[in-house]
């Protein structure tokens, strides 16, 4: 079990508030993401959760039980870090087993424990090196094969693919998913990539300077985004936004349109090609001088041909059309 | 990248490094041979250099005359004792200064260190005056006590600068490992600080074993550790030269020793922090 409340859960440092009261709930079995951008105080959520900072006010429970003044080593919380923090004087069968060791689990059941886990990661034939002799992908899978052994009643991840190179992270991401369909257990991941966020998640989180922008899964955020700050976080190129004229003509103060809901070819919108990327699936214009914006980002399905300086007409798709108020609120 | 240095740059600064190194050592080497010498040739004008009747006997004179083991017993228990409680305060003490600094955290440090400066002949009366009433004079415990007090300082900020090189994660992962503060210096800050403490260990063990203002203010006898032992061959019956150098290289003799095994550690104790 690993369902995590927090009520009300503050956090200053000093005179500085970090974290307003804050409310949220964690389903048990549920993959939360929280994600922002840096400085939004999601590491330092996980870090309260996890007991490794002490709330300023506000309680943490963990199925049901009272957590806030627990600490981390009884929080049944197992957390995996950006540096991997594994133990450098120790083996890779030591590390795994330290939590065992201090839980005071006995010999035949730590050695079952450790080897099984290591079997799950691809660890076995690493089992008697030291942190230092693997690479950043292996050292990875170690804090993770930590992690597990435990059987906690929740993971927190802070950025643990950060240190990674752009393909072993996308390995590693599934890796992760896959681990959390077979345990079923409670996961909490922090990230600044959206990407993750939106591949991984059951449920993502978005904070901006420590308040929670909105809560809900991913597509329920790509679609229905509260707000201005999450349409433009939540989305890859982001969310072309436009005020002015076109956006008084459809009653709002601005509006989204989404890069891959803007057709090519011919509409109302017009300018000129700037950079185009042609990444084979699909094609990325940057269109200049439409008189709405600085840039238009548009993906275009497919191999598309406009050169630099070309004149393009653009469509948006207007059912995906999202429009917001002077205060930057979803009008629905 | 290596700057170029031409073939003559190299051997003049070579010979300058040795001759350095020759001017520095040469005081040691000269109480080493004046200690084969008899007190004849030890005071000759001019001075013999290489040249002479070697001989033993001083050593045997030293031997006979003082109690040499005594000695060195005294010294061993005091440094070692006094560098091991020593260690045993400044663990808990730069773990909380490296991993929960508080707003007064430096200026504590610096306050330590600070007493160092003191010279310690100002505190010689009060100090002297507190072991008589407490029954410290001239015991090993006494110069345990004091020996640890005074190399505290240095003790703390040696660990102090070692501790805060290793990372806070890894003290973190350990205590979501399920790890008590005690498990977490035990098993895993300990380890890893190990090169620091073993260096820590030796630098002070050295100090303490050469200290010899305390040593020489607050023992008589039965305490006496090498220090006194060569000082009791300065006076008073006039200077002796050659015992008093064969007694001096006794008593340099295993500390000589011990630091050309640990050259290494000690280097790198004395330089941690510098380059990352």
């Amino acid at each position: 079990m690993g369902r995590i409340t927090l009520e009300k859960v503050q956090k200053k440092f000093g005179e500085t508030e970090v974290i307003p009261p804050l409310d949220l709930t964690i389903e048990d079995g549920e993959f939360v993401v929280f994600v922002g951008p840096s400085g939004c105080g999601k590491s330092t959520l996980l870090r309260l959760i996890a007991g490794l900072e002490d709330v300023s006010g506000g309680d943490i429970k963990i199925d049901g039980t009272p957590a806030t003044d627990l600490p981390p080593a009884k929080r049944r919380l197992a957390m995996v870090f950006q540096s991997y923090a594994l133990y450098p004087h120790m083996t890779v069968r030591k590390n795994i087993a330290f939590p065992l060791k201090m839980a005071g689990m006995d010999e035949a059941e730590k050695t079952r424990r450790v080897e099984r886990a290591a079997e799950v990661l691809n660890l076995t034939n690493f089992l008697d090196r030291r942190p230092g002799q693997l690479s950043g992908g292996q050292r990875q899978r170690v804090a993770i094969g930590r992690a597990i052994v435990r059987e906690p009643a929740a993971f927190l991840f802070d950025e643990p693919l950060s240190n990674l190179d752009a393909a072993l992270r996308v390995g590693m991401r599934l890796e992760i998913s896959e681990l959390h369909e077979r345990l079923k257990t409670t996961m909490i991941y922090v990230t600044h990539d959206q990407v993750e966020a939106m591949t991984m998640a059951d449920k993502i989180v978005v904070l901006r300077a420590g308040h929670i922008e909105q809560v809900g899964s991913p597509l329920d955020l790509y679609r229905t985004p509260r707000n201005r700050f999450v349409a433009e976080f939540i989305g890859s190129p982001k969310m072309n936004v436009i005020d002015g004229e076109e956006a008084a003509h459809r009653d709002a103060h601005a509006i989204g349109i989404r890069p891959e809901h803007i057709d090519v070819g011919e509409g109302q919108w017009e300018g000129r090609v700037g950079v185009s990327e042609h990444l084979g699936s699909d094609t990325l214009f940057h269109v200049h001088d439409t008189g709405l914006a600085d840039v238009i980002t548009v993906r275009a399905p497919g191999e598309v041909n406009y050169k630099s300086g070309d004149a393009i007409r653009l469509s948006p798709q207007t059912d995906k059309i999202h429009r917001f108020d002077d205060k930057g609120l979803r009008i629905a | 990248m290596a700057r170029a240095v031409s073939n003559s740059v190299k051997a003049r600064n070579t010979a300058i490094a040795w001759i350095i190194a020759i001017l520095i050592f040469f005081p040691i080497l000269w109480t080493i041979l004046t200690s084969f010498k008899t007190e004849g040739t030890a005071i000759a004008d001019p001075p013999v250099f290489l040249f002479f009747d070697w001989t033993l006997e001083n050593y045997a004179t030293v031997q006979d005359r003082s109690d040499y083991f005594g000695h060195f017993m005294n010294s061993v228990i005091i440094s070692v004792g006094s560098t091991v409680i020593g260690l045993a305060i400044a663990i808990p003490a730069a773990w909380a200064m490296a991993f929960v600094p508080g707003r007064q955290t430096k200026n504590v440090l610096m306050w330590m260190l600070s007493t160092k400066m003191l010279p310690p002949v100002g505190v010689l009366v009060p100090i002297y005056l507190i072991f008589r009433d407490w029954g410290l004079l001239d015991t090993r415990i006494g110069l345990v006590i004091v020996l640890t007090l005074i190399n505290l300082p240095i003790i703390v900020w040696m660990l102090y600068t070692y501790f805060r090189e290793i990372p806070t994660d890894i003290l973190e992962a350990a205590r979501m490992d399920g790890a008590t503060l005690r498990s977490e210096v035990v098993h895993v800050l300990l380890p890893m600080a190990v090169p620091g403490i073993a260096s820590t260990l030796l630098l002070n063990i050295i100090l303490a074993w050469n200290e010899a203002f305390w040593t020489l203010n607050l023992v008589a006898a039965n305490a006496a550790p090498l220090t006194a032992f060569i000082a009791s061959y300065s006076s008073p019956e006039g200077l002796f030269y050659a015992k008093l150098s064969a007694a001096s290289t006794m008593a340099i003799a295993p500390i000589l020793i011990m630091g050309w095994f640990s050259q290494k550690q000690l280097v790198r104790g004395l330089t941690f922090g510098a380059v990352k």
